[in-house]
């Protein structure tokens, strides 16, 4: 890794960093506009993060350390990831340190540690909400994989930076399949975000949350980085949508700084294109029950498998 | 893959779709969406056989792709959208077993078909041989969909999807059928129709319901 390497993928992390809680305040505005709400500012997850850090935490007298340890490790994986997801530029040094698979078990990671920390305690609403999350993402992590294999058979590598350059310069085509694999996609990422029809991420107050009842033991910086967390992970799933079916205005190899910098406003305008049609979907959508979840999630299995063996038929 | 035209690259995106709305007509619940759904199959052949017509310039196969226009996007669901309102089953909203189970079987069909056609889509000489794997998927999936309803209507659009699918092969894979042979079979397809309807009416009116486990009972002797 040189020196330059290192430099440039800093950058790329801090810019993640910093424009992940702008997402979610995207998501939160737009969708209070289509509701007819005065919408809260941009802002509100700085602040929000910011007034969790300035307080005291409190954690329960029977936690274990693993419980103290998950925010760490969720926050770790999922900026992890954020350097791994070719969001500005392809040619970075972490992009080539895991591929597509390997990020799956970034996620996976971060996944098993929440909803440990969340059955550490031995609430009623954790251990549910732990029990439903393993549902839901193990019904939606081999929808992701199919995903990406049909994304990796078109451009013969798993490695997300390679995938990306070849799509970006294959000749402009009609493809079945990645029409396929986009709305699998969509389907995954709402539920594994935590998004409406699966699960609803503006409440406390319901028996049928999901992600809140995890976190609900957690405060001030945990429940900060916790948060700060989720809002990586909404980026990260935002930056592979993007790399796979819009794949253009990413820094490619033997980019600089300047190059770096000026993928930025096309990726925020990508962010805030699929932020809006987020809150579109959210808005439109009623959550479902629980029990409809694996239909719902098959269906995106079945999505991912047919573009895949479409890919195999019609040759793209 | 670099020089596939655009019109064949188009026939390719309707197969999908094609292959995409078996599936979902294989897990819809309600019958007004099922026949919804049907039109829109019917919609998307036609669309597919006017641009295989309009490349290989065959003028038979714009009649063949307005008969199917005609035949399965406005007459078919109309006649069937009336036997519904008459038979008063708009809501009927069938049990249907484990719908993620029926996707896993439809997908091993789709599977196997598509190895089933690979061979014989070698031996064609057209640029969209390739579908012939889709349409025969679709025809399986038809088949599927007729062996897990119970209900009379969704079992006869089951019937007419693959009545769909096996033109789609005609079509799509040999440029079509000679003209007297379309011909027949759509008016096969539509006599079939206004029978069926009639048997609908006996069905009711024997076990006044149109749930086909019924039938079973019809055996001599009891």
């Amino acid at each position: 890794m040189t020196l330059t390497g290192f430099f440039l993928q800093l950058l790329q992390l801090s810019i993640a960093l910093l424009l992940a809680p702008v997402l979610v305040g995207w998501v939160n505005m737009c969708r209070a506009w289509l509701q007819n709400k005065s919408a809260p500012s941009l802002l509100l997850p700085y602040r929000m993060i910011r007034k969790l850090f300035h307080k005291d935490a409190v954690v329960a007298k029977n936690a274990s350390p693993i419980f103290r340890l998950t925010p760490y490790v969720v926050f770790g994986a999922m900026a992890l990831a954020a350097a791994i997801v070719p969001s500005l530029a392809t040619d970075l040094p972490f992009a080539r340190a895991a591929d597509a698979i390997a990020l799956v078990g970034v996620f996976a990671l971060a996944r098993v540690f929440i909803a440990l920390a969340a059955m550490d305690i031995g609430t009623a609403f954790g251990s549910l909400g732990a029990r439903r999350e393993m549902f839901v993402g193990f019904l939606a992590e081999p929808a992701l994989l199919m995903v990406l294999f049909t994304a990796s058979l078109i451009s013969g590598s798993t490695s997300l930076p390679t995938i990306v350059e070849t799509l970006a310069h294959r000749e402009i085509a009609i493809y079945p399949s990645l029409a396929f694999a986009g709305v699998a996609f969509t389907i995954v990422s709402l539920a594994e975000n935590a998004r409406i029809p699966v699960d609803n991420p503006s409440t406390h107050l319901e028996l049928t949350m999901i992600h809140e009842a995890m976190i609900l033991e957690y405060s001030a910086r945990h429940l900060a980085l916790i948060e700060w967390a989720s809002a990586l992970k909404l980026f990260n799933y935002s930056c592979i949508g993007l790399a796979l079916f819009v794949p253009f205005g990413i820094a490619e190899r033997g980019a600089d700084w300047q190059a770096i910098v000026a993928a930025t406003p096309v990726l925020v305008a990508k962010l805030a294109a699929g932020g809006f049609a987020l809150a579109v979907i959210e808005t439109l959508s009623a959550k479902m029950r629980i029990f409809r979840a694996p239909e719902f999630l098959g269906t995106a299995f079945l999505l991912a498998v047919l573009g895949m063996l479409v890919n195999q038929l019609l040759g793209g | 893959m670099t020089s596939t035209p655009l019109w064949a690259q188009l026939i390719n995106l309707l197969a999908a779709l094609l292959l995409l709305l078996a599936f979902a007509m294989l897990a819809q619940r309600r019958v007004l969406t099922l026949i919804d759904l049907f039109a829109a199959q019917g919609l998307a052949l036609a669309c597919s056989t006017g641009i295989v017509a309009y490349a290989t310039g065959q003028p038979h196969l714009y009649w063949s792709a307005g008969l199917t226009l005609v035949l399965k996007v406005v007459l078919l669901p109309w006649i069937l959208h009336r036997l519904i309102r008459k038979l008063d089953v708009r809501w009927d909203v069938e049990g249907l077993i484990n719908i993620p189970m029926t996707m896993l079987i439809g997908i091993v069909l789709v599977v196997f078909s598509f190895n089933l056609a690979f061979p014989i889509a070698q031996l064609a000489s057209t640029v969209t041989r390739a579908t012939i794997g889709i349409a025969m998927a679709s025809v399986m999936l038809s088949f599927l969909m007729m062996i897990t309803r119970r209900k009379a209507i969704p079992q006869v659009i089951g019937f007419l999807s693959m009545e769909n699918g096996l033109f789609f092969a005609a079509t799509s894979a040999t440029y079509g059928m000679p003209m007297v042979v379309e011909l027949g079979i759509a008016l096969d397809v539509l006599v079939a129709m206004l029978i069926l309807g009639v048997f609908f009416f006996q069905i009711r009116e024997q076990f006044d319901s149109l749930d086909l486990k019924h039938l079973e009972k019809l055996k001599e002797g009891e």
